[in-house]
């Protein structure tokens, strides 16, 4: 009894790291997805997040006040930079829409199933696990809000991580860069797919592509859909170094595209559907139809004309072509700035050449009308473009001589992207 | 009636009240959760093991600073998506370990404080990675001057919390 006695803190000491041992050893053994959350762990989430929620609110209730009611310097030069980046990325848009609806098309003929985000659910980051060893988040949405496991999580710069744990009012987010994270990828531009896994050190690696293949720095990763809990094509990262690795695969770094250690609110993907493609019927606006609301009026002279096809566009047209018809007169206004002598239908790098301001006043044109595929489409507003990526008629020619043109079909997107139709503008 | 964790015979021994008990500790996981969000930088300190090494040569008695060490530590795994013990197990080591050293040495003075807090935090990381990596199967990465610098770190910090805690220590 004496020496239970003497050794009573040893052996308390050792009973203590024996239980915990064998209760970790149990854990590790019966580790699954399908696991209930412990209650320890219910209980220390739920001790230290109601804090961490009560801060999170404070201090965002804090900075809107400020920044919203107090320090709006430079709000107005921002505003203005920011709707000339919105005029841009609407020109960006339309032409990317084009090529999506081309996209749609294909796919709709090869029964195509593609995945996209339906919904989403804005959450607030309020605490971090605390752990170099466990790269994870908790978020302000819980089982209370419909958030459930395996979510994927993102921002608009690309993908965060996985719901991997629910509670009641809050979620723990496995960061992608946590050891024990993987997501499906795929390289932009060379499509090759691998795992991404995050380091001990907290980087991120794409493992499981083999060493004969040639990765660039630089390269975009995509998700590749591939693991079931991100939608494919969402921007991952981008490559910073490529070189051979162990065994058979290349060892590529990428610097990923969310900065993870600052983040503040995500979006919580809470409804993916799967459909099959649909091509686009409804006739989306183009750039055309864009740069037309801005450019100032044409000049319109009489000019009567029938059906109108360029040559180039009967010559190189694929399956899906785009033809023009001219069916109404409308009046036209040319744009005051027309490209450099470009064939119409190509597109041109160099800068717009001023038009001849006396080319004209009002012009009644042929109006063409947009038939895709055969099926006849409404009539719309076009202009002549100053922009490399919509061709335009030749410096000195006439708007009416310019509505003649008709476009080749939509070409991949990393090409420059031929006009697709010139029409009436009803302005 | 006060709860007193310790008492000596020979050297100073303090408690704490039961609300600093409680508070310290949920603090110190709230802070560590916390402040990594607004200073990524603070991931290397570690403030629950400041706390543990605080309390246990504070109170300086083995068993007391063994269930304070292990309850912080499990309370920090609960944090995390590891499995419940890596900082269990690795802080019931440096509690028990604090405050047997505790019995022996003067803590009271800053010097030795720092040096004290070096070297629990080079055995708590000594213990964490063995057991991450033998037992749960963790790739992870050892280098001494990581792990040194980071010591030097927290024991700066430590010193600062040691400091708070003397304000909150009672006699007995």
């Amino acid at each position: 009894m004496d020496v239970l006695g003497r050794y009573r803190n040893l052996i308390v000491l050792v009973g203590v790291l024996f239980a915990q041992v064998l209760g970790l050893a149990v854990q590790v053994r019966r580790t699954t997805d399908n696991e209930p959350t412990r209650l320890i762990r219910i209980w220390a989430v739920g001790a230290v997040t109601p804090l961490e929620k009560l801060l999170g609110w404070t201090q965002t209730s804090t900075g809107n006040l400020w920044h919203n009611y107090f320090y709006l310097r430079g709000v107005r030069a921002e505003n203005r930079s920011l709707k000339a980046q919105i005029e841009r990325m609407s020109l960006e848009q339309v032409r990317l829409s084009q090529d999506a609806d081309q996209a749609r098309r294909l796919q709709a003929l090869l029964a195509f199933k593609e995945q996209f985000i339906s919904q989403t659910m804005a959450a607030q980051v309020i605490g971090s696990s605390g752990s170099e060893l466990s790269r994870s988040v908790y978020i302000d949405k819980g089982e209370h809000d419909g958030i459930k496991p395996d979510m994927a999580v993102i921002t608009a710069d690309g993908i965060v991580g996985k719901v991997l744990r629910v509670y009641r009012s809050t979620s723990l987010v496995l960061l992608i860069d946590d050891q024990t994270s993987g997501v499906g990828s795929i390289l932009d531009k060379t499509r090759l797919q691998g795992i991404l896994r995050g380091t001990p050190s907290g980087e991120l690696v794409l493992e499981k592509v083999m060493s004969d293949e040639t990765v660039s720095p630089g390269e975009l990763v995509l998700t590749s859909g591939g693991d079931g809990i991100f939608p494919k094509g969402l921007l991952v990262g981008r490559v910073t170094k490529a070189s051979p690795g162990s065994e058979l695969f290349l060892n590529i770094r990428v610097h990923p595209a969310v900065d993870l250690s600052k983040l503040e609110e995500v979006l919580v993907v809470t409804k993916i559907d799967e459909r099959q493609a649909q091509p686009d019927q409804t006739g989306a606006a183009r750039a055309v139809d864009i740069l037309a609301e801005r450019l100032p009026g044409v000049p319109s002279k009489p000019e009567t004309g029938d059906k109108t096809t360029a040559p180039d566009a009967t010559k190189s047209a694929p399956p899906i072509a785009t033809t023009v018809t001219t069916t109404k007169p409308a009046t036209t206004k040319p744009a005051p700035t027309t490209t450099t002598t470009t064939a119409p239908g190509t597109a041109s790098s160099k800068p717009a050449v001023p038009a001849n301001p006396d080319s004209g006043n009002k012009t009644t044109a042929p109006p063409p009308q947009v038939s895709v595929n055969g099926d006849p489409a409404p009539p719309r507003k076009t202009a002549t473009s100053s922009s490399a990526s919509f061709p335009a008629p030749s410096a000195g020619t006439t708007a009416a001589a310019a509505m003649k043109t008709v476009s080749k079909p939509v070409k991949a997107s990393t090409e420059p992207k031929p006009q697709p139709a010139l029409e009436d503008n009803p302005h | 009636m006060a709860i007193t964790y310790t008492s000596g015979e020979q050297v100073e021994v303090y408690r704490f009240s039961i609300p600093a008990t409680v508070l310290v500790p949920l603090a110190a996981l709230f802070l560590q959760a916390w402040l990594p969000l607004r200073f990524p930088f603070f991931t290397v300190f570690d403030l629950p093991l400041l706390v543990v090494i605080g309390f246990a040569t504070a109170r300086r008695n083995p068993l007391a600073g063994l269930v304070t060490g292990g309850l912080i530590g499990i309370a920090q795994d609960a944090l995390t998506h590891q499995p419940i013990g890596l900082y269990g197990i690795s802080k019931t080591v440096v509690g028990f370990g604090a405050s047997s050293l505790g019995i022996k040495l003067d803590v009271e003075n800053a010097g030795a404080r720092f040096l004290l807090t070096i070297f629990f935090y080079v055995v708590h990381e000594i213990v964490y990675f063995l057991i991450a990596r033998g037992l749960v199967g963790l790739h992870m990465a050892w280098s001494w001057p990581h792990e040194f610098l980071s010591g030097v770190a927290n024991a700066i910090l430590g010193v600062l919390v040691f400091m708070l805690l003397d304000r909150l220590k009672q006699r007995t």
